[in-house]
């Protein structure tokens, strides 16, 4: 086969909204599907019993994993309102320039205000930590 | 009508070999995942604590279990998908994008199996 160059270009593109928000559902994804990880360890981790969960307990409170409980708490609100969006898109809605500028700030504000509501609820909400 | 060409059908080729399948269980997952994932978020949200005793005693009600199972299963499902698309699109080496698919379908599988023996142990009553 003869090197050529292969789609995705990453390289040519100017660094746009439209770029951004693509590449940040990408990124929230991929983080996401790490978070599927941490997700069944802890189910599997209750269903071993009260030692077990405890003992995964100790691991999941570590100072470290609330960095990564906010970020994957971004990741889902991001991920979860861009995937919206692109849904809207897959019905050929909302695909005109000015229609997707709004709805890319959209995306980002409100997945950022619904990370720190959700934040915020999960700290101080029905239980103290 | 198929715009293939039958030399191209034949092989089997085209980038992924399933491109629009995999688009439109990609969209399917996806709509699935909002109100199960919605759903999740409250509900952690709702426990008023996460020792083991609330945590059963919540994972045992039948709707719960219900709904994590299907959130385990379609979220790995898309989970896959997504990251075979990643793949796909930035490994280009033959042998190197074969091992790498194999290995996230294994493992997405062994999620996918881990989290639903898990929930219905808890929900049969196997984790007092």
């Amino acid at each position: 086969m003869p090197s050529r160059p292969i789609s995705p270009h990453l390289s040519v593109y100017k660094f746009k909204y439209t770029l951004t928000t693509s590449i940040l559902n990408r990124f929230t994804g991929f983080g996401l599907s790490l978070g599927l990880v941490l997700l069944a360890y802890w189910l599997m981790a209750v269903a071993g019993g009260a030692a077990p969960q405890r003992e995964a307990q100790r691991l999941l409170a570590l100072p470290l994993m609330r960095v990564i409980y906010a970020a994957l708490l971004f990741a889902f609100c991001y991920h979860l309102l861009a995937g919206i969006r692109h849904l809207v898109w897959d019905t050929g809605r909302g695909l005109e320039r000015r229609q997707s500028q709004r709805s890319a700030w959209l995306v980002v504000i409100l997945s950022i205000l619904l990370t720190f509501l959700i934040g915020y609820g999960l700290l101080h909400g029905a239980r103290a930590p | 009508m198929s715009l293939s060409s039958p030399l191209r059908r034949v092989l089997g080729a085209g980038p992924s070999r399933s491109g629009v399948r995999d688009w439109w269980r990609q969209r399917l997952t996806s709509i699935a995942l909002v109100p199960l994932s919605i759903w999740f978020v409250a509900s952690l949200l709702a426990l008023p604590s996460f020792d083991h005793v609330m945590v059963v005693a919540w994972m045992a009600q039948s709707w719960t279990a219900l709904l994590l199972i299907l959130l385990v299963l379609i979220g790995a499902w898309h989970s896959q998908l997504g990251l075979k698309v990643i793949i796909e699109d930035y490994v280009h080496d033959e042998g190197g994008k074969t091992l790498l698919l194999v290995l996230i379908g294994f493992a997405h599988v062994l999620i996918a199996a881990a989290g639903t023996f898990a929930v219905l142990k808890v929900a049969f009553g196997g984790a007092p």
